[in-house]
């Protein structure tokens, strides 16, 4: 609980476009403290966390206008390539990435429904696995990002026809506290 | 004459309950197709058997014929019922064309327990063939039909019978997933586990006391054993990436799984208690699905090395993987026999997902099913039957064939669909 309660304390510092460094603003130190008069008392707001509120405005990742609001990569029949039409949205999110140090991601690979389930399993850990690939040479940090796959047991789309798996051949890009 | 009225009525109350449905079964088991010649087989409703609610002659009857080998006979009423200590008319029963006959009986005993006896005979060479008593409770009356029904199949066919035996296979039920155990009839069903993600990949401990499996419950897939009897679940493997395709050693010592842990989809092997990890494969390709041959020397696994999904096998301490499989463009799932001869695995046969049978020693390859999305085959203990996953109008169900393809049945949930079939193996 206090774990997640960090986290989107981080998260929302992160959207604010406000993320601190230690560089930034070291800490006060226990002199510095001392030296100052006793401080009057104030009824300091508390921080609330709402976990049932709308994502903040100005959060990119959940602004519709933003490219980081989109974190689903399509792909071909029984191919991992990603199509050039999804080039500039893992650009996009590899700079976030590397701007943010602080934020995870889980890529999760999916499948269509035809054949075996855990060779599907594979095919989805292979989709997971070259948009991390992407990612990293682009800049983002290894051990910010985790690939797996959910092979053909999440599907989005439950006919049994190619409109449908075409929607299930998909990598998503979740950030913490979205999974 | 009341103790003959008595008799008459159990009597009668056991010829009902052999015309109805089996009560409580939650997969109904439809034939779909028979073998070449059947033998004919009596079994005699048991005098004393309405006692026990459940009617123990119709369920051995059931047993047999689902087996495919065995034709039950319809026996009509007789006065006086015949037990396994009444002497046997062989020329009555020749003359209802029974090959074999089972009679037995049934008391009360002073403990509230009840005591089955039967005896089987060999109608044509006027012979019995031997017999068993048991006590048991009436919650008892299923697993010990199914016992009597293992008796008779051994002694008919040479083999052991797998009445007796359970499977473990996965229920979708609107959102949720249950993973359930059932007898080998399909009845009995009770679930081992219940989640709201996804559970794939069951696979029996040798001892049949626990199940492997693949859980999503993380949002990422991970390897629980669980035990059956105490409903403990150890993680087995949960590491970086994805964990997947658990596959017991015949020992039950170790198991072969698939992680994604240092890149792609790879085999890894580990003790049963998930120390001492080892990377068995290095490839490029996903390697998956792994099978340990039944002498433990062997692993089989899917892989796509080769530029399309193909079986291969290599040596379990480690080695250089041989190609097993030549023909088509997809062939996954390898399956061995009990026996060591024979790979069931599903091929792509001409857009048709199917269970194909290859034959180890002349590489003769038959498809043995109709059907069009298989998935999962797994064999029966003592290799006669098996049991897959496949779809029918729209919905997941299992199927049941013979590894020579003759004999088909059908096993179907109400509202629900069923997947990942896994025959458990033969326990004492």
């Amino acid at each position: 609980m206090r774990l997640a309660i960090i986290a989107t304390l981080a998260a929302a510092a992160v959207a604010a476009g406000c993320a601190t460094t230690p560089e930034q603003q070291p800490p006060a130190s226990v002199e510095e403290r001392a030296a100052k008069p006793p401080a009057p008392v104030e009824t300091k707001p508390i921080a609330r966390v709402d976990l049932t509120s709308k994502p903040a405005p100005g959060n990119p990742l959940k602004d519709p206008n933003n490219i980081l609001s989109r974190r689903s990569i399509y792909y071909d029949f029984d191919k991992f390539d990603i199509k050039d039409e999804f080039r500039s949205l893992i650009e996009a999110h590899a700079k976030y990435l590397r701007e943010s140090p602080g934020a995870k991601m889980l890529i999760q690979g999916n499948a269509d429904e035809r054949g075996s389930r855990e060779y599907n399993l594979g095919l989805g850990q292979r989709r997971a696995d070259s948009v991390k690939r992407a990612l990293t040479l682009l800049g983002a940090k290894e051990n910010q990002i985790e690939s797996v796959s959910l092979g053909e047991e999440k599907p989005v789309c439950a006919e049994h026809a190619e409109d449908c798996w075409a929607k299930n051949r998909r990598a998503d890009m979740l950030y913490s506290g979205e999974y | 004459m009341q103790a003959l009225l008595t008799r008459l009525r159990a009597f009668l109350g056991a010829v009902l309950l052999l015309t109805t449905p089996l009560a409580g079964a939650q997969l109904s088991i439809e034939i779909t197709g028979a073998g070449a010649p059947r033998m004919p087989i009596a079994v005699a409703p048991f005098p004393g058997e309405a006692a026990l609610g459940a009617g123990i002659t119709s369920i051995v009857r059931a047993d047999l014929e689902r087996s495919g080998l065995f034709r039950g006979l319809e026996v009509p009423p007789l006065s006086p019922a015949p037990t396994e200590a009444s002497p046997v008319n062989y020329a009555e029963w020749r003359a209802r064309l029974a090959d074999a006959l089972v009679l037995g009986s049934v008391a009360a005993r002073p403990d509230g327990r009840y005591e089955v006896r039967f005896r089987l005979y060999d109608v044509v060479k006027q012979a019995s063939l031997g017999g068993i008593a048991y006590t048991l409770s009436k919650e008892q009356v299923r697993a010990t039909a199914h016992r009597i029904a293992d008796f008779v199949y051994e002694k008919l066919t040479g083999e052991k019978g797998v009445f007796s035996t359970r499977i473990a296979y996965v229920v979708k039920r609107g959102n949720r997933f249950e993973l359930q155990i059932a007898d080998a009839d399909g009845a009995g069903e009770e679930a081992a586990l219940v989640s709201f993600e996804p559970i794939i990949s069951p696979a029996w401990s040798p001892d049949g006391r626990k199940l492997a499996y693949v859980s999503f419950e993380n949002k990422k897939p991970v390897v629980y054993v669980h035990s059956l009897l105490d409903g403990k679940r150890n993680v087995i493997a949960n590491f970086r990436g994805s964990n997947s395709a658990p596959a017991w050693s015949p020992d039950g010592s170790r198991l072969a799984v698939t992680l994604s842990r240092e890149g792609g989809s790879q085999l890894f092997l580990l003790n049963a208690d998930g120390s001492s990890l080892r990377r068995l494969t290095s490839s490029a390709a996903i390697d998956t699905e792994p099978r340990f041959s039944g002498d433990g020397q062997w692993i089989y696994f899917t892989s796509d090395r080769g530029g399309s999904p193909q079986i291969y096998r290599m040596p379990a301490a480690g080695g250089e993987p041989q190609r097993v499989t030549f023909e088509g463009s997809y062939n996954v799932t390898p399956r061995l026999s009990p026996d060591g001869k024979t790979l069931a695995y599903i091929t792509l046969n001409e857009g048709k997902f199917q269970v194909a049978l290859l034959d180890l020693s002349n590489r003769q390859v038959q498809i043995i099913t109709d059907s069009d999305r298989d998935e999962s085959p797994s064999f029966a203990p003592n290799g006669r039957m098996i049991l897959l996953a496949t779809v029918i109008g729209g919905r997941g169900v299992l199927s049941a064939v013979s590894s020579d393809g003759r004999v088909k049945q059908r096993l179907s949930v109400t509202a629900g669909d069923v997947r990942e079939p896994a025959w458990g193996p033969f326990t004492e």
